[in-house]
């Protein structure tokens, strides 16, 4: 691979090399409660697992990924499985470039629970604005399979989505998954006029010299 | 402290109240209380209107004189002697002047009611004993067989808090044997939460009680409690959903009720009351379980803080000692960072506050209650997702308004320890990407001034740096004065040290401060000074206009000298006091057109209660 990956821990050095542009991804994480969501946003902006609570709300992180002509920055939002949120998820997905629909292999109803989001989601699909990802996680759980590749492949293809199975647990496919995003992201969307806003960082200089003029101030 | 037999001298009851009626005060005002001892009969709730009528609860002043509150007496006098015989208790008591003078009559009342019964409401009464007979046995079910003492059992958690206990047997002798249990159920009888095991499999003792609840009800009545031998069972009853809390714990009805509330409102927070009552006008028999899944462990959470952490008695919140230098240069940081909408930034370290910001137009109209802070540090500390990343999630703040949403952005600002975390509340579900921008601007001026390194030096203080000997610990909470009225409510206490290091020892200093706090809050008579020797300890509680106080000494120390040594310790505080308190909250402006971000009237920069739960039913 010709691309680095780095984590948003970083994200500050990288920014300082200014020869690439920075595009603005936002990318959605929707599926069940307990499907990994949370493992795979950690994973996708730390490489890290830990086991997590149900999310509260919205998480939202950052990735950056270098591709060979331009750096996306991926903007995570990692949205809460619980119903009480289900309410304000659309504020979430709302403008996303990118819609992971997460299942648990292992457990059939949240692959069903995928395809009511697809639902959900194709209400306020513009073709062409998103890039809409099936993902089968825990694939590590493969021995409790309840949903096979076949049948995710088959969903998939039938309603013109991308489909990885992946492990957050032991980081199977996890980076492929990214840099594949990452990739037809930039293909149908960011070749596009607009279609991806370019990402500055904001400057906070005058915070800064109002702080050192006011701690001169205060000196004297 | 009390002994473990401190209730065999109360008889057991039931209480229940009249539901408040148009002419009383909002809320609980009337009870009555009979003793089942005698023939467990039931008086006539028509009846009990004139005369027996009983008042248990807080809003004691509202009500007529001779209205007053014979029962607790009835109950507080065996116990009281019995403490006084065994722990040499001593009491300096103001009480109410018209407390004790009618106990006879209202006496001689009961006698007559307990005629009257016989007469009128022989089926119901006997139904209601068959109910109670019934939660009876469920409840010794729950905690007779192979009780010890209840501190012996606070004192091994069993658990630590990331195990479940929803998958606890609960046919099993240590599930009787947890100090206190907390029921949400629905008015239909449908299990909510339990905070041991699963709801499925307490589906029928959760009946049981909504049978008494609603049986209760059809005489026009509302049940307040149960008390046997052991246990103490109280009901709380709001909107749609009733909150039973059992407990073998020492402390008073008026506590455990405090509790539930604090459990309801939690709920709200997550849900808001309108869309709970919204649902439940559209479907009564709704499982709301399907809205409160993941958010379990919010309330396994709330109830461990609760019990371990006097914040929820005292309601009033505890913010780390800073000198006050540190702490309004970080507040100057939070005014600067402000985005339209924006209404509250907090900042926290170690789940005590460090500094609150609050926009203009809101602490004008109102303060942020200790129980919404509460609410929300517990919902900081129960979710360890927030270390991921930045959190923006709606949040209702139950004491602010029920029915609005707020929108909070979560996030700490020391990764990977996670000790210092930052909290913005804005009115604005859209802002998330102004109020993230703010984060960032405090990060940066944090950076500047190095503000992380000072506060992960700061440190909670010592009781030996108050100087006095003997006094081991305390709590101190200053009461609203004049110039900082609409502060939020603030308390003070030293880190628990020897001998209270261990959870055991904690938790029973914990329970000898909530009995101080029980008896100073007595409704029937309340206390200004109790002087209190117990068995390892001396305490002395105080309440004055000025403030509230529980203190803690050795076991020999006399009063005299317990006297003294507070007088110093007040003196001590009032030199501290900058450091111990957020004195002078400060407060910034985000909204041009001020008045709209006011709680006024539910203003439509709240997000509406509309938030889409009646598409799911």
């Amino acid at each position: 691979m010709g691309e680095n990956l780095r984590g948003g821990a970083q994200l500050q050095n990288d920014t300082l090399r200014k020869s690439l542009r920075t595009l603005k991804v936002k990318l959605v994480l929707l599926g069940s409660s307990g499907v990994g969501k949370s493992s795979l946003a950690l994973r996708f902006s730390k490489d890290e697992f830990r086991r997590t609570s149900p999310t509260v709300g919205c998480a939202y992180l950052t990735r950056v990924v270098h591709l060979r002509n331009v750096t996306l920055r991926l903007e995570i939002w990692d949205t809460a499985g619980q119903e009480k949120y289900h309410s304000v998820t659309p504020l979430y997905y709302r403008g996303a470039q990118a819609a992971l629909l997460v299942y648990d292999i292992s457990k059939r109803e949240t692959f069903i629970r995928a395809q009511v989001w697809l639902k959900e989601l194709e209400k306020q699909y513009i073709p062409g604005s998103t890039v809409i990802w099936l993902v089968g996680n825990k694939g590590d759980l493969a021995t409790h399979r309840q949903v096979s590749v076949e049948e995710g492949q088959s969903l998939a293809n039938d309603r013109g989505l991308f489909f990885t199975e992946a492990s957050a647990l032991s980081g199977d496919q996890i980076n492929e998954l990214l840099l594949a995003i990452a990739h037809r992201v930039y293909e149908c969307i960011g070749v596009q006029q607009e279609g991806l806003s370019e990402w500055k960082e904001t400057p906070l200089v005058d915070l800064r010299n109002r702080d050192k003029s006011s701690r001169l101030a205060s000196c004297c | 402290m009390e002994r473990d037999n401190h209730q065999e001298g109360e008889a057991e009851g039931v209480r229940i109240c009249d539901p408040p009626s148009e002419s009383n005060p909002p809320a609980d005002t009337l009870a009555t209380s009979l003793s089942l001892l005698g023939n467990h009969m039931f008086p006539d709730p028509v009846e009990r209107n004139d005369g027996t009528a009983v008042n248990k609860d807080e809003s004691a002043d509202s009500l007529p004189s001779d209205v007053t509150a014979e029962e607790e007496s009835l109950d507080t006098e065996p116990h009281l002697n019995q403490v006084t015989k065994l722990d040499t208790e001593e009491e300096e008591e103001t009480e109410n002047s018209d407390c004790q003078d009618n106990v006879s009559t209202q006496l001689s009342d009961t006698g007559t009611e307990d005629a009257a019964i016989d007469n009128d409401q022989g089926d119901s009464g006997e139904f209601v004993v068959t109910m109670l007979a019934k939660a009876k046995l469920e409840e010794q079910g729950i905690g007779v067989k192979g009780r010890s003492s209840p501190l012996l059992e606070a004192g091994t958690p069993e658990s630590p808090a990331f195990m479940s206990h929803r998958d606890e047997d609960v046919t099993a002798d240590s599930w009787r044997q947890h100090r206190k249990h907390v029921f949400v159920l629905s008015e239909a009888g449908k299990p909510i939460y339990s905070r041991y095991g699963s709801e499925e499999a307490l589906s029928s003792t959760m009946g049981v009680m909504m049978a008494l609840v609603s049986f209760v009800q059809s005489g026009d009545n509302i049940i307040r409690s149960v008390y046997s031998e052991k246990h103490t069972v109280v009901f709380l009853q709001k909107g749609p959903l009733v909150l039973v809390c059992v407990s073998s714990s020492r402390q008073s009805e008026r506590q455990l009720r405090g509790e539930l509330l604090y459990v309801y409102y939690q709920i709200i927070s997550m849900l808001t009351q309108a869309s709970i009552s919204r649902i439940f006008e559209h479907k009564k028999n709704y499982d709301l379980r399907r809205l409160l899944a993941g958010s379990e462990k919010i309330l396994d959470g709330l109830l461990n803080l609760v019990d371990s952490d006097p914040s929820f008695l005292l309601e009033a919140v505890h913010c780390l000692p800073l000198a006050s230098s540190l702490r309004d240069s970080l507040s100057q940081i939070l005014q600067k960072a402000i985005t339209p909408n924006l209404v509250f930034s907090i900042l926290i370290a170690r789940n005590q506050l460090l500094t609150i910001v609050q926009e203009k137009t809101v602490i004008e109209d109102t303060r942020l209650e200790p129980a919404d802070v509460h609410l929300l540090l517990n919902l900081i500390g129960a979710s360890s997702a927030f270390q991921a990343g930045e959190i923006w999630t709606p949040i209702c703040l139950p004491l602010f308004n029920p029915d609005c949403y707020f929108y909070a952005y979560i996030s700490y600002l020391d990764p990977p320890e996670c000790t210092v975390c930052l909290l913005l509340l804005s009115t604005d579900k859209e802002a998330f990407y102004a109020v993230a921008d703010c984060k960032r601007k405090i990060e940066e001026a944090m950076v500047a001034q190095n503000s992380l390194s000072l506060i992960a030096k700061v440190q909670s203080y010592s009781v030996s740096q108050v100087g006095v000997s003997d006094l081991r610990h305390f709590m101190y909470k200053p009461f609203d004065v004049p110039d900082n009225y609409r502060q939020l409510t603030q308390f003070t206490s030293p880190e628990m040290e020897a001998p209270y290091g261990s959870e055991e020892e904690k938790m029973r200093l914990l329970d000898l401060y909530r009995y101080m706090h029980s008896r100073i809050h007595s409704t029937s008579r309340p206390l200004k000074l109790i002087y209190h020797v117990a068995e390892r300890e001396t305490l002395l509680a105080w309440v004055t206009s000025k403030f509230e106080l529980y203190t803690c000494f050795s076991p020999l120390v006399t009063k005299a000298c317990a006297i003294t040594a507070i007088t110093k310790l007040l003196r001590w505080i009032k030199k501290e006091e900058d450091r111990l308190f957020i004195r002078y909250p400060p407060k910034y402006s985000t909204t041009p057109n001020p008045s709209k971000s006011s709680r006024g009237g539910k203003s439509d920069q709240q997000d509406s209660t509309d938030n889409g739960f009646l598409s799911l039913l």
